[in-house]
């Protein structure tokens, strides 16, 4: 990674712009071509130092619900509830964490009906209450993850 | 084009369909789009300033993989802060460069007591608990109880998808 990758990642996390030729646009601010934007933006992305580039939908604005959800599970059982949270389609992410409160996932449907629905399958399948944890007020999701 | 009408609310949802993986790495990406949907090029770049307008775009761009940038520490920082200040409190701790999410979410009594969560990113654990006693510095008395959960696995990555597959 160069400087001309660091100054991607840490300018370009918004902005990109609705035009014609958006690369030339946004390599212009960046000090390189359209050509070579989109070969390092290529790169980035088949090496995994990008996980995506494009637009990146809010779920809740579209009309769909997405929760933070958590569930304490007992170790001996840990690998096995993971198994069947993660069979659920609806379960977008999910981490294993170091606390009592240990299983940490994402919940993200079309409708906040069909949320209430899978969570109560989740505790019915794996008979482990889910704690829902939807966000009550958003604070600044930063944009600065500087490199 | 002649004979295929689609409503902006159908082509809004095709238009997130075509491009929830990401925009084409092509010189004109938009217009690439509009081919494949069928439609001229300037109908799909106003619905993009239309989404971006209305919120439905967060922002467009990249996103790094802050696991593969060397920020391997992931903290989710959690803290129990009275609810006449959640709100003062939550500003102040998103605003500050070290927290990349920070969200007001419910108490569930007894089990969970923390209603303010901020993720914390660093390149290890210890650097990411340093960054969380700044934050307990800053808040002083104001914070009842803390602390930081590490994820030690991560279990599923495949991220939201909307509209089904």
């Amino acid at each position: 990674m160069d400087e001309l990758d660091r100054r991607i990642i840490n300018q370009l996390q918004g902005g990109f712009p609705v035009s014609e030729r958006p690369f030339s646009e946004a390599g212009e601010r960046l000090g390189t071509t359209e050509s070579e934007l989109i070969t390092r933006l290529r790169c980035m992305l088949d090496d995994g130092l990008l996980t995506r580039f494009g637009p990146m939908y809010h779920a809740e604005n579209m009309g769909g619900a997405v929760s933070l959800c958590a569930m304490k599970v007992p170790l001996a059982r840990f690998d096995d509830v993971a198994g069947q949270v993660n069979a659920f389609p609806e379960v977008a992410h999910n981490y294993q964490r170091d606390h009592e409160m240990n299983m940490w996932f994402v919940l993200a449907t079309e409708t906040p009906d069909q949320l209430a629905v899978t969570l109560q399958k989740i505790e019915q399948l794996t008979g482990i209450p889910v704690f829902n944890l939807p966000k009550q007020e958003e604070f600044y999701v930063g944009l600065h993850f500087q490199v | 084009m002649a004979g295929d009408v689609i409503s902006p609310v159908e082509l809004d949802r095709r238009i997130v369909m075509a491009t929830q993986a990401g925009l084409p790495l092509d010189v004109r990406p938009y217009h690439w789009l509009a081919a494949e949907l069928g439609v001229d090029a300037e109908t799909v770049m106003e619905r993009f300033r239309v989404m971006l307008a209305d919120g439905r775009i967060r922002r467009s761009g990249v996103v790094p993989n802050h696991y593969r940038l060397g920020y391997s520490a992931n903290g989710m920082s959690v803290w129990d802060v009275s609810d006449e200040d959640i709100r003062a409190i939550g500003s102040q701790v998103g605003e500050l460069d070290i927290v990349s999410h920070c969200y007001h979410r419910p108490r569930r009594m007894p089990d969970w007591p923390y209603n303010l969560f901020a993720m914390v990113h660093g390149h290890s654990q210890a650097e990411v608990r340093d960054k969380v006693s700044h934050i307990a510095q800053l808040l002083g008395d104001k914070v009842r109880q803390h602390d930081v959960l590490f994820s030690t696995r991560i279990l599923k990555k495949t991220g939201l998808r909307i509209g089904g597959q």
